[in-house]
């Protein structure tokens, strides 16, 4: 039977039917999120609604940001990237040897890059060529590995005193917005145009959906896996950049525990664990949200301590609104199975 | 049957969802000891239906009497202590614990000092009782996840009566079996209408009305339309009532036209311990049955065709040349489609749109320089095909997850249309679908043979292999034992290979 065409719904009911509300929750819920919070701080603190605050905000995310991107990715695909805060960490620690070695600011930034995205590929072969049963395993693995390389190749002591044209990347501004926030734009434009408007970025969505199924459309899921994992390692190497030129320094223990930020991000953002469902505008919502969170808090003068036990609370309850959309949306899938 | 007494009445039972309608004023009614057929096409409303008879969903008006008595049943949990028991289509078991366990999960014999102390082998005797009872001898201690689907179902079967059911409700339970496997839970259902025990059947398949149903309900977009003994109603009636159109015929016939030239060929085609020396040819235009006994190796022979199994010997060929087909990339690159057995598990995409669905194989051919999305084209090609097959959903872009089953697989064989191959594999192309779908699929099927191109059908249902195909390849234990013209194909001939008799 066709119940769209029912004469009992009208057109506000319409307009009102689960199907359109879910999907735009889903779109601009983080975003409502965040519009709210902001509005509330500002009331709160004269301080937080000023142009060089915002600024400040988006420049604390950013590696957050860049991480939570790669992890995105990762999780569209129904994995996760637990080596993302590692990679940082090693890739933070290279970049400043590579540079105190003489090499030029431009190579050593490709370089990192390159290596960035030959740890991820590492992620995404062992965990589609050995057949490991979850990524959470290989990406465990080169959490570990990669931090115990760090400390190894830095003695644990922090590479300090890097060069100017290379601090630039992460301490620099064009036209007065800082670097890191100008990368983020950029990577993040990037990346949506990718996964949209690219048949690959379909390809990504649909792994996450049913991997299976995907396989039997023709779609080379492996290649993929690979080239997903591949980005997230990658896209942590930026994050290296930027962040040991924000710091002037290659700090073996930078992102420990970021990788956890990252997928706090992302939920927030709207994505979902069990794949298929995520936007790249979403996550950046997310990465932001937890950084007027951060930003917030400071500004009342609320103990750094707090901040992380308000940002748990946080992630339970976006994951929880998850949970009640998604019961909305089986609930509605019931009627229609009758 | 004995006009004996009424075991649960629904009366006038109303519910609708979100503003929608599914149940208006039903009245349904099981009387002891009876086995009672409910059917209807998906979306009819058997399913929220019995979801009320358990307590899943809560009617909006009506009321349940059960023996009598008025009863609100507000949990699962209410239905259970009544005595109501679901055998769902997906099965509700524990794999890796054993039969026994399974049967008495919840609720194990058991001693209680200071706390409760499983008693094993008591769990186990009975159980095995259970099983007998049931005129089965299987293990108790053997792990759920060793048995097959019909195994499983008879200690779905088997819990129920541990837990002193008195009315089973079973849905579909026989879309995973094969016939004969069908043929023992006909068995086992008359074994427990003999010890007095009320069956609610739901299905989608006609002969099995007829079978072992003693009475009928045929729901239609929520309204029950027909309730009869079975020895009063007919084939045509039932399937009238169900669609609420004159169906001229079930089954058109179809003339057998002169087949062309070979396009699949294949030799020797061997993975141990699945299927053995397979050898066969599909002409184009010409429909190929695969018939045999679930298990006999016909899924895991198509999907190796399709390159989504390995196989180890053997040489396949297209259009006479020989072909290496080691993924479905490359098995859709020569011109192969595969519309798989279980739709959820290996065919949708349920968090992507039709859209998405749909053009997931060709995506890359229609894009430009081969990687960016070419949304216009796309369109234009989702559009003409969601038309030719009728597909009813608001738009593309709907979730494909809120599409009925005969919609989604209609969504599933538009994206292999869309790809225009030269073969189809269809691997129970009709599987847990309503009987108008069905209809536009056989029709389908007809029109894509007569445009030329090659049809493996693979099917459970002797009915649809004998009015579709051409030519009957029949496999038993991973092997071909034999070929039928069409002619020849009748039930018991196919069964008799199937079964393992010799040609």
């Amino acid at each position: 039977m066709n119940r769209e065409t029912s004469p009992a719904m009208t057109d506000v009911g319409r307009m009102l039917r689960p199907e359109l509300i879910i999907p735009l929750l889903r779109r601009f819920g983080p975003l409502l999120a965040l519009l709210v919070m902001s509005s509330a701080l500002a009331v709160l603190s004269p301080h937080f609604l000023t142009f060089e605050n915002a600024l400040n905000v988006f420049r604390q995310s950013a590696i957050n940001a860049l991480l939570a991107l790669g992890q995105l990715l990762v999780i569209i695909t129904a994995g996760i990237d637990l080596s993302v805060g590692s990679v940082l960490g090693l890739c933070c620690v290279l970049v400043a040897l590579l540079l105190k070695a003489g090499v030029p600011a431009l190579a050593a930034i490709a370089a990192t890059l390159a290596i960035g995205t030959a740890l991820g590929m590492t992620n995404g072969l062992l965990f589609t060529k050995l057949r490991l049963p979850h990524p959470f395993i290989p990406t465990l693995g080169m959490m570990n590995v990669a931090r115990g390389l760090a400390l190894v190749i830095s003695g644990g002591f922090p590479i300090s005193e890097l060069p100017e044209d290379f601090r630039f990347w992460g301490a620099g501004a064009l036209g007065g917005v800082p670097m890191p926030v100008i990368m983020v734009l950029v990577v993040y434009t990037m990346f949506h145009l990718f996964l949209t408007r690219t048949t690959i970025g379909r390809d990504i969505y649909a792994i996450g959906g049913n991997k299976q199924a995907a396989r039997l459309a023709g779609i080379p899921v492996d290649r993929r896996l690979i080239t997903v994992y591949a980005m997230s390692g990658g896209l942590a190497a930026l994050g290296a950049i930027l962040l040991a030129g924000r710091m002037n320094s290659g700090f073996p223990l930078a992102g420990v525990g970021a990788e956890l930020d990252a997928i706090a991000a992302v939920i927030i953002g709207g994505a979902s664990f069990f794949g298929g469902v995520g936007t790249v505008w979403g996550t950046l919502v997310g990465a932001l949200i937890m950084g007027v969170l951060r930003n917030g808090l400071n500004l009342l003068d609320v103990s750094a301590y707090w901040q992380t036990t308000v940002i748990g609370v946080v992630i339970v309850i976006a994951v929880w609104v998850d949970v009640l959309r998604q019961r909305a949306l089986e609930h509605r899938g019931a009627s229609r199975d009758l | 049957m004995s006009s004996s007494e009424v075991l649960l009445r629904l009366e006038g039972i109303t519910k609708s969802f979100g503003g929608i309608v599914a149940l208006d004023n039903v009245d349904f009614e099981v009387n002891a000891g009876e086995v009672h057929a409910l059917i209807g096409e998906n979306g009819a409303g058997k399913s929220t239906l019995m979801k009320i008879a358990t307590g899943v969903h809560a009617a909006d008006r009506g009321r349940l009497v059960w023996k009598g008595r008025t009863v609100k049943l507000q949990t699962p949990r209410d239905a259970h202590r009544l005595g109501i028991r679901m055998v769902h289509q997906e099965l509700m078991l524990v794999p890796p614990l054993s039969i026994g366990e399974n049967i008495f999960l919840g609720c194990p014999p058991s001693r209680r000092v200071l706390l409760s102390w499983v008693r094993w082998n008591d769990l186990h005797e009975r159980a095995r009782q259970l099983l007998r009872g049931l005129g089965h001898d299987l293990d108790p201690r053997r792990p759920v996840s060793d048995l097959s689907v019909a195994e499983q179902q008879l200690v779905e079967i088997a819990r129920a009566l541990a837990s002193e059911a008195e009315l089973l409700i079973l849905d579909e339970p026989t879309s995973p079996l094969s016939e004969r496997e069908t043929e023992r839970l006909f068995h086992t259902i008359a074994h427990l209408k003999a010890r007095g025990l009320s069956v609610i059947y739901i299905t989608h398949r006609m002969r099995e009305i007829y079978q072992i149903a003693d009475r009928v309900t045929v729901l239609r977009d929520g309204r029950r339309v027909l309730t009869a003994p079975i020895s009063e109603t007919s084939p045509e009636e039932l399937v009238r009532a169900m669609v609420g159109r004159e169906l001229k015929e079930y089954f058109p016939q179809r003339e057998s036209r002169a087949k062309g030239a070979p396009i699949l060929r294949v030799e020797g085609l061997t993975a141990p311990g699945r299927f053995h020396d397979v050898t066969f040819t599909l002409h184009s235009g010409e429909i190929v049955g695969l018939a045999g006994l679930v298990g006999a190796g016909r899924t895991e022979l198509v999907e190796a065709l399709f390159g989504a199994r390995e196989y180890t010997s053997g040489k396949i060929f297209i259009e006479e040349r020989p072909v290496t087909i080691r993924t479905p990339a490359d098995a859709i690159r020569h011109g192969l489609a595969l519309v798989t057995d279980d739709r959820k598990a290996k065919g949708l995409i349920p968090t992507a749109s039709v859209h998405v669905n749909i053009i997931l194989p060709i995506q890359a051919h229609v894009a430009h320089l081969g990687f960016l999305v070419n949304a216009r084209a796309e369109r234009e090609i989702t559009e003409r095909f969601l038309r030719e097959l009728r597909v009813k959903t608001p738009s593309a872009d709907h979730p494909v997850m809120w599409l009925s089953g005969g919609n989604q697989q209609k969504v599933i064989l538009a994206r292999w249309l869309a790809m225009q191959p030269r073969v189809f594999l269809l691997d129970e192309p009709t599987r847990g679908i309503d009987v108008g779908a069905k209809m536009e699929i056989y029709e389908l099927i007809r029109r894509l043979a007569a445009r030329g191109a090659a049809i493996l059908l693979v099917s459970s249902e002797l009915e649809e292999i004998r009015h579709l195909a051409d030519r009957v390849l029949v496999m038993h234990r991973g092997r071909i034992v034999g070929e039928l013209q069409r002619e020849e194909a009748t039930d018991e001939r196919i069964l008799y290979l199937a079964t393992g008799g010799e040609g």
